[in-house]
């Protein structure tokens, strides 16, 4: 699933990152950051209006992604630990 | 040893508190300029180490990967490698982690090696890892990454000695360059991961007080009551603080003016002393006080980390009218002036965002509008109660503001039509640690800030305060004359001259000629029309009214009203917009789209008040 799909406090592990269009640099940059194979995220809080942006625990690192930033990521859900 | 100066660059992720640790080494020597054409800061600073020798530092932006195409992540990277033109590349580059935030970090770390330049890592922000019980075998992690690692408190004076003591040293053999591809990037994240395992011992992922504090700051409910508090604090205090210390430092210039006119005999060149040099000075430094109260408490939120928890509340409402949350704060700031709104949007790292915040911003209401409003909102707008509760001047002055917050709105969503790059850009931004923040870093922070101010801003002014000066008084009014002295000036004939353009919005002569001042600061305007009313100084505000209401009609002063809420701001804006975006163009188009607003929305106010008068 992708990680917009997450429930608010879930944790998930990331497949990888898909490319939007053709030399996707935010896919590029989600990558930099982090967003590989075998991470652990979790969902951690979700914007006021709309539930967007997405706040996103990947390492000690929190990201605030748009929910178009964080449609590119696909990840499988994990039980809660 | 002590021969010759080591040229040291200092890199890092943002957040890593590099520039903490910048301004620990450095102390207040340093130079803030901006790399050229572009607004990315460069930051100099050199101190002695022990052995005598001279150490250059120059901070470089927060980057996260060399991958990215953002201004200052090219400029990085030229710089260590040495293709900045003017830039002689570094002797060693001193590469700054958060020690509580590894994973991240390290991957730069790695990137950073691959240029294949000698380089030192500072472990940063120990303190805090040891806090939360973070064990780093730094023996272990330094022979791994083959570089010095060295420990460091950036907040704390003893915090770099280690650091110090090892650049002082011999500098490093640097590893062998490496070619920079997707597939060897992609190895960099399992080198962090393996370089961890061996190394790190993190017995919990992020730190239990920043959980805690993220549960109220970002609450769908709580989270805005918790925002909307913090920024009424904020305006309480540029008001109640930053006023009365403006209010005062024009005093205290309309004093000394006074003083030095007993001593020069009456004239011209007294005149340009004590209305020109000294009044206008009075207006720029004015500006200061409010500036800095206002900026104490954006770097102070900034430190604490507070502001990306704001930028994060009010992304989405932002994105809808084609701004980002991260302009929230550059937006909010400009109600007191735009001046410092638009040197805020530096917080703003999306080239584009920014731009289109600079655009918007002069439409927030600022201060210097308040004493038109007042004045004309007394002379014209009845103190009648609208709905039982509301005083209707009240009102009016309420919808003035509201008018200014939608046309800002209005024009960031025709802005987001209009332009020509439609391409996503990203918000990816860090929400880092809650951290206390240091008085030594927001008092640099402050000063630096003061001085761009007064260094970049005085010289304009003053020089167009003067000219404004001159316009006003010369020629000077024949023998016998009875009008007022500035009638018979260049301004008056001016104020005649723009009247042909002003006439359809319902502007008499001295309006228009009004309006020439007021472009050098708003507020002067009340004085102008008291001085062509030839009513007392503003101090007699009601026999101004007075003479106003007798002099036009209710549906001018509407469409007056109007005028200054949209007009092309003052002249002080547009030299911080010519700085900021280093484009006279962009200057072109703020000055345009806004006289066109105004002129638009004045000329509906006032045949529409004409018609239903």
């Amino acid at each position: 699933m992708r990680l917009t799909e997450l429930p608010k406090g879930a944790s998930a592990v990331v497949e990888r990152v898909e490319d939007a269009h053709a030399d996707d640099a935010i896919a590029q940059r989600l990558r930099d950051l982090g967003f590989v194979a075998g991470e652990p995220v979790r969902l951690v809080a979700r914007g006021p209006l709309g539930a967007d942006p997405l706040l996103i625990q990947i390492g000690s690192t929190r990201f605030a992604l748009r929910r178009a930033e964080a449609a590119r990521v696909r990840v499988r859900a994990q039980e809660a630990a | 040893m002590s021969a010759g100066t080591l040229r040291i660059a200092l890199v890092g992720n943002p957040n890593c508190g590099k520039t903490a640790l910048f301004n620990q080494l450095t102390g207040g020597r340093q130079k803030v300029a901006n790399y050229a054409g572009v607004t990315v800061e460069r930051k100099e600073g050199r101190f002695t180490a022990p052995s005598g020798r001279v150490l250059q530092l120059l901070d470089l932006p927060g980057t996260y990967s060399f991958d990215a195409a953002s201004p200052d992540e090219r400029i990085t990277r030229d710089v260590l490698e040495g293709n900045y033109p003017g830039e002689a590349p570094p002797d060693l580059i001193v590469c700054v982690a958060d020690a509580t935030n590894l994973r991240l970090h390290l991957r730069f770390v790695l990137e950073v090696q691959r240029l294949g330049r000698p380089v030192v890592l500072a472990l940063n922000m120990m303190d805090a890892a040891r806090r939360r019980g973070i064990a780093i075998d730094v023996a272990e992690l330094s022979r791994r990454l083959g570089m010095p690692v060295v420990e460091t408190v950036a907040v704390r004076r003893d915090g770099v000695r280690a650091l110090v003591a090892q650049v002082d040293g011999e500098v490093p053999a640097a590893a062998p360059a490496q070619p920079d591809d997707a597939a060897s990037r992609a190895d960099l994240h399992d080198q962090v991961r393996a370089l961890l395992a061996a190394t790190v011992v993190m017995p919990r992922a992020t730190d239990a007080r920043d959980d805690a504090l993220d549960r109220w700051a970002l609450h769908p409910v709580f989270g805005l009551a918790i925002l909307a508090a913090v920024m009424f604090l904020v305006f309480q205090a540029v008001y109640s603080v930053g006023k009365p210390m403006t209010d005062a430092i024009a005093d205290g210039f309309d004093w000394l003016g006074a003083h030095v006119a007993a001593w020069m005999p009456d004239g011209p060149l007294r005149s340009l002393v004590t209305d020109g040099l000294f009044g206008g000075l009075g207006t720029v430094l004015g500006f200061l006080p409010e500036i800095l109260v206002l900026f104490f408490f954006i770097l102070t939120l900034e430190e604490s980390g507070y502001l990306p928890r704001a930028a994060f509340l009010l992304d989405r409402l932002m994105v809808s009218v084609g701004l980002t949350g991260r302009s929230f704060i550059p937006l909010l700031s400009s109600f007191a002036c735009a001046i410092p709104g638009i040197m805020g949007t530096r917080s703003i790292t999306d080239p584009r965002d920014r731009l289109a915040t600079i655009l918007v911003a002069p439409l927030m209401t600022c201060s210097a509008r308040l004493p038109v409003y007042a004045l004309l909102i007394g002379a014209f707008i009845p103190t009648r109660r609208v709905l039982g509760v509301f005083n209707l001047q009240g009102v009016v002055l309420f919808a003035l503001y509201a008018a200014g917050i939608a046309g800002a709105m209005a024009v960031g969503w025709v802005m987001k039509r209009l332009r020509r790059d439609r391409s996503e850009h990203a918000l990816l931004m860090e929400l880092p640690s809650y951290r206390l923040p240091k008085p030594r870093d927001v008092a640099i922070g402050l000063w630096e800030r003061g001085m761009v101010f007064l260094k970049r801003l005085t010289g304009v002014i003053l020089a167009l305060t003067v000219l404004m000066w001159f316009i006003s008084t010369f020629p000077s009014p024949p023998a016998g004359a009875t009008a007022p002295a500035i009638e018979y000036s260049i301004a008056g004939y001016m104020g005649r001259a723009l009247q042909h353009i002003f006439a359809p919005l319902g502007f008499n002569w001295q309006i228009s000629l009004s309006l020439i001042p007021a472009f050098a600061a708003r507020e002067t305007a009340v004085a102008a029309l008291a001085t062509v009313y030839a009513v007392g100084g503003d101090a007699d505000a009601g026999g101004l009214g007075h003479a106003l209401a007798a002099n036009f009609p209710l549906a001018s002063a509407l469409s007056l009203l109007v005028w200054f809420a949209f007009a092309p701001q003052c002249m002080s804006t547009l030299a911080v917009i010519r700085r900021e975006t280093d484009s006279w163009r962009n200057v072109a188009i703020s000055f345009g789209y806004m006289f066109a607003l105004a002129y638009a929305a004045s000329f509906v106010t006032y045949h529409l008040a004409a018609w239903l008068a």
